[in-house]
């Protein structure tokens, strides 16, 4: 097979994330992803350009929503000749939307790409009850006045009662926080270990804020210039006094501090050929070197929720040749403190490593240091199609400033028990 | 919203009561690239000095085929029917009259002057245009020339305050170096609606080089570089958008937070976003960097327009050292570390040879202003900055000049209260408040590739204000 081609990171470009109800309560996912759009277009002069394709998804999206990301680069400042559709993979979109963009870049079928994705908790939509949906069709469907007013007579009270999108498991019937609350009890994860690391993502981010790190990878957007549910001054003893809010009873760990909030936002990253950066005087900040994707059996409860990662990782490092420890930083998505440490516990247990995994020895410990430096989700928040692209970017730059082959590795964890992760490698 | 201006410019019931209240009224000032549509009368006047041939050949190279000039003799008099002489006059309305005084070296000369301006004032149409070029007084050999020089300034000033639609008056200095080719890009600029807010002006144009003249002068900053700071909005997107117009590579620089509206200049003129703080201790670094890494490494800048500014108003009494110290910074301090590290010429992405560094200052830190000693400070520093810079710095044809606007109507002085702002934007010659357009305009010509010849200066776009005058 011929030697495919490389697959860059340019940049990115992310509105600052918003509290759900937040500084973005009254706007659309595709007004979102339109000021991204922008604000990428804006930072590497593409006005007026096509560009080969862009691809984004949104998790909870509007029935109007149905052609999201076209719709967005016809009102964006891009040729309106760019292609563009909709994918998702639940909190894997935006980076699942980088790999696909990344890959055929790779075979030469593209040479440049926006990949990224959107979410907006603020703006959910509403779908109507099954019932009155089926009153409403049928009345739609019906072919005189008295079968229309029979449809409509067939509605009850309860039928009105609007549906919100459920943030919990289709087939479990538990949230997210839930099914996580058992994998970080089954691990055994402190209290204080989660709220260690919750507070290290605050303070983290809030230092990279600071230092003007996310200078060059966000644009303001609706008066918001700094993510919303940042809390510089947080610390492990503040988040002690906060109550569990998953899991029951004794050892409940997981509060709101030390797990994500919902919030709203976008994010896009621009990735390309080598030749077309060059051809544009682009920076190149990372190439795009392999990714993987798991999923786990959950809904028979052999495995948590949130563990697909645990596994995506370990087959990704055996097809590249590389040890957990070959990288110089890690991006592991905060859907909660505890998934993080759950999934590095798993990386270093015997046990997993002999019985899940089939490996002699487990993949062992990581330097903790090189973890999630400039903070996570935790301190961002995690509007959910949004944040591989926050990820893909911010990690693409920390490789770049770092030289030359530092290499990076992203794994985020998504609802349906899958898990998305990839390595990028500074060139 | 209808401003009052409009509604006193343009509506006959209120332009009545204006007239009666004795509201000067404001003209729609001709602007951008358009010359004047009566004829532009040239007036070479003798004199005991050196002579020089600058304007005529400026004139010519711009195109421009001048008409001589009529002028007020007694012997040319008539006298009408009530007996009185009547000077000579146009037969029709002029355009624009070019007095070349550099040769006037005693004050019995200065009569050349009065003789050609009186027939001509009378004839000038709206947006008329009153060019006076003179010998720098300094440059001259004897008092008595300097003296006559000076006083082609008081002329200009009081000729300023006299025309009335939108006519503008200025003084352009020279010396006997100064070629027709270093001369034209300022009498091509002076001629243009471009100089429509720039009226009551002396600068000097003293060099022999013009410079580079660009291919297209319709496009004279095509493959160059230029940096706006400031430029998400008000006058530093007015003049991101002529730099565009005229064909830049725009670099548009502003602090991360004016982001969303950063992103709206950028994409709608095709140039690019950086977001940075220009007090940042690596702005200059940044900006170099940007312009290496995006422009090609070999890519350097032609121009920097450092037009970022803050205002913190507060009585002198009032006014702690943040408010002090802010201010200085974003004015002054950020503007001389980036000018130190660009002018490096081992730093990729700085200068070109032959580059442009044009500050913004304000007729604030001209006249001063009372709850702005601060922004004074800021502002006047800017024009010691580039006083003491320009000589540094000629020998690598790179010039350093600076604007200082008055009243430009921005979304920032709509907020001013409105008895405020209706005095403010009246005080001056053209009885009306500036457009960043006009600054814009102004900015660019300094900034010109054949605009070599003109450094050190500090040109106010008030419409000769009376603030400072
Ligand atoms: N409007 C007037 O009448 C007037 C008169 C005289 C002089 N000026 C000068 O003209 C310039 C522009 O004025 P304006 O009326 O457009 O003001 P403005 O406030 O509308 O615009 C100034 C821009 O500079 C930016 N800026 C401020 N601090 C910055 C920093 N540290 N780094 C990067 N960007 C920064 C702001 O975000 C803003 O976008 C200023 O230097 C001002 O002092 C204006």
């Amino acid at each position: 097979m011929a030697q495919a081609r490389n697959a860059v990171i340019v940049g990115g470009n992310r509105i600052p994330f918003g509290k759900a109800g937040g500084a973005y309560a009254s706007v659309s996912n595709q007004d979102m992803l339109t000021a991204a759009l922008d604000g990428l277009v804006a930072r590497f002069g593409l006005a007026g350009q096509r560009v080969g394709e862009v691809a984004a998804g949104a998790v909870l999206k509007h029935s109007r929503d149905f052609n999201l990301t076209r719709e967005t680069v016809l009102g964006s400042a891009l040729d309106p000749t760019t292609p563009a559709y909709d994918l998702q993979q639940a909190c894997g979109t935006g980076l699942e939307a980088v790999i696909q963009v990344a890959n055929k870049i790779q075979l030469g079928q593209i040479d440049s790409a926006i990949a990224g994705g959107v979410d907006s908790a603020s703006d959910a939509p509403i779908a109507v009850g099954e019932g009155l949906r089926r009153a409403l069709l049928r009345a739609n469907h019906a072919k005189t006045t008295a079968q229309r007013i029979q449809a409509f007579a067939s509605i009850r009270p309860g039928d009105l009662a609007p549906e919100t999108p459920r943030n919990s498991e289709p087939r479990t019937g538990l949230s997210m926080g839930e099914h996580q609350a058992r994998t970080a009890k089954e691990w055994g994860i402190s209290r204080e270990a989660q709220d260690e690391l919750a507070a290290a993502s605050h303070h983290n981010m809030a230092r990279a804020w600071d230092e003007g790190f996310f200078d060059d990878l966000v644009t303001p957007f609706r008066k918001l210039s700094k993510d919303q549910g940042l809390r510089p001054e947080t610390s492990v003893e503040k988040l002690a006094k906060l109550s569990p809010v998953f899991g029951k009873g004794e050892g409940a760990t997981m509060t709101a501090g030390n797990s994500t909030p919902l919030s709203d936002g976008a994010a896009l990253v621009l990735v390309s050929s080598e030749e077309w950066a060059a051809e544009r005087n682009l920076p190149v900040l990372a190439r795009f070197v392999d990714a993987e994707v798991a999923a786990v059996d959950y809904v028979s409860g052999d495995e948590g929720l949130l563990m697909a990662p645990a596994y995506a990782v370990p087959r990704l490092l055996a097809r590249q040749g590389l040890s957990l420890q070959d990288f110089d930083l890690y991006e592991i998505h905060e859907a909660f403190a505890s998934t993080v440490l759950t999934t590095l516990a798993a990386w270093e247990d015997e046990e997993f490593a002999a019985e899940r995994l089939g490996l002699d020895a487990p993949l062992g410990a990581i330097d903790r240091s090189r973890l999630n430096v400039n903070g996570s989700s935790l301190a961002a928040g995690h509007p959910f199609a949004a944040t591989g692209g926050r990820i893909v970017a911010s990690l693409a730059k920390m490789l770049s400033d770092k030289g030359p082959g530092s290499r990076g590795l992203i794994s985020i964890c998504a609802a349906g028990g899958q898990g998305v992760v990839a390595i990028l490698e500074a060139v | 919203m209808t401003k009052v201006l409009d509604v006193l410019t343009g509506n006959p019931v209120a332009k009545a009561v204006g007239k009666q209240l004795g509201v000067p009224q404001a003209t729609e000032l001709r602007r951008g690239r358009s010359l004047p549509t009566g004829d532009v009368v040239l007036a070479v006047l003798a004199g005991s000095g050196a002579t020089s041939s600058a304007t005529r050949e400026a004139l010519k190279g711009l195109g421009v085929t001048p008409v001589d000039a009529v002028r007020d003799e007694p012997a040319a008099r008539t006298t009408g029917e009530d007996g009185r002489a009547v000077p000579p006059a146009y037969s029709s309305k002029i355009g624009a009259v070019v007095l070349d005084a550099t040769a006037l070296a005693t004050v019995p000369e200065l009569e050349g002057v009065r003789a050609v301006l009186r027939p001509a004032l009378r004839a000038l149409g709206s947006s008329g245009r009153v060019i006076v070029v003179g010998t720098a007084p300094e440059l001259t050999d004897s008092p008595e020339a300097a003296a006559v020089q000076q006083a082609l300034e008081g002329i200009t000033r009081s000729v300023g305050k006299e025309l009335r639609k939108g006519g503008t008056a200025n003084l352009v200095l020279v010396s006997t170096e100064t070629t027709g080719a270093a001369l034209s890009s300022t009498l091509s600029f002076l001629l243009e609606g471009r100089s429509a807010y720039v009226s009551g002006q002396p600068w000097r144009v003293l060099g022999a080089e013009a410079g580079q003249v660009p291919s297209d002068p319709a496009a004279p900053f095509a493959d160059k570089v230029v940096v706006v700071t400031g430029a998400a909005r008000g006058i530093g997107a007015g003049i991101a958008e002529v730099f565009a117009r005229d064909g830049a590579s725009l670099v548009v620089v502003d602090i991360p937070a004016a982001g969303e509206a950063l992103t709206k200049v950028a994409n709608r003129l095709g140039g690019t976003a950086l977001q940075l703080d220009i007090t940042s201790p690596d702005a200059g670094q940044k900006i170099a960097a940007h312009v290496a890494a995006r422009h090609g490494k070999d890519a350097r800048i032609h121009a920097i327009i450092h037009n970022a500014g803050i205002t913190r108003d507060k009585l002198l009494v009032n006014t702690d050292e943040d408010r002090w110290g802010s201010v200085l910074e974003v004015n002054l301090a950020a503007e001389i570390r980036i000018n130190e590290v660009l002018l490096d010429a081992d730093v990729a992405g700085g200068l070109a040879e032959g580059g442009r560094i044009v500050g913004v200052a304000s007729t604030s830190g001209v006249a001063g202003n009372r709850g702005q000693t601060n922004y004074a400070a800021s502002k006047a520093g800017v024009i010691g900055l580039v006083r003491a810079e320009a000589p540094v710095v000629a020998d690598r044809g790179i010039t350093v000049n600076a604007v200082a606007p008055g009243f430009i109507e921005t979304e920032m002085t709509d907020r001013i209260p409105f008895a405020t702002r209706e005095f403010a934007r009246r005080f001056n010659s053209l009885s009306q408040g500036g457009k960043p357009v006009d600054v814009a305009e102004t900015i660019a010509y300094l900034a010109a590739p054949d605009s070599g010849a003109v450094t050190g200066q500090v040109i106010r776009v008030c419409g000769q204000s009376q603030i400072g005058a």
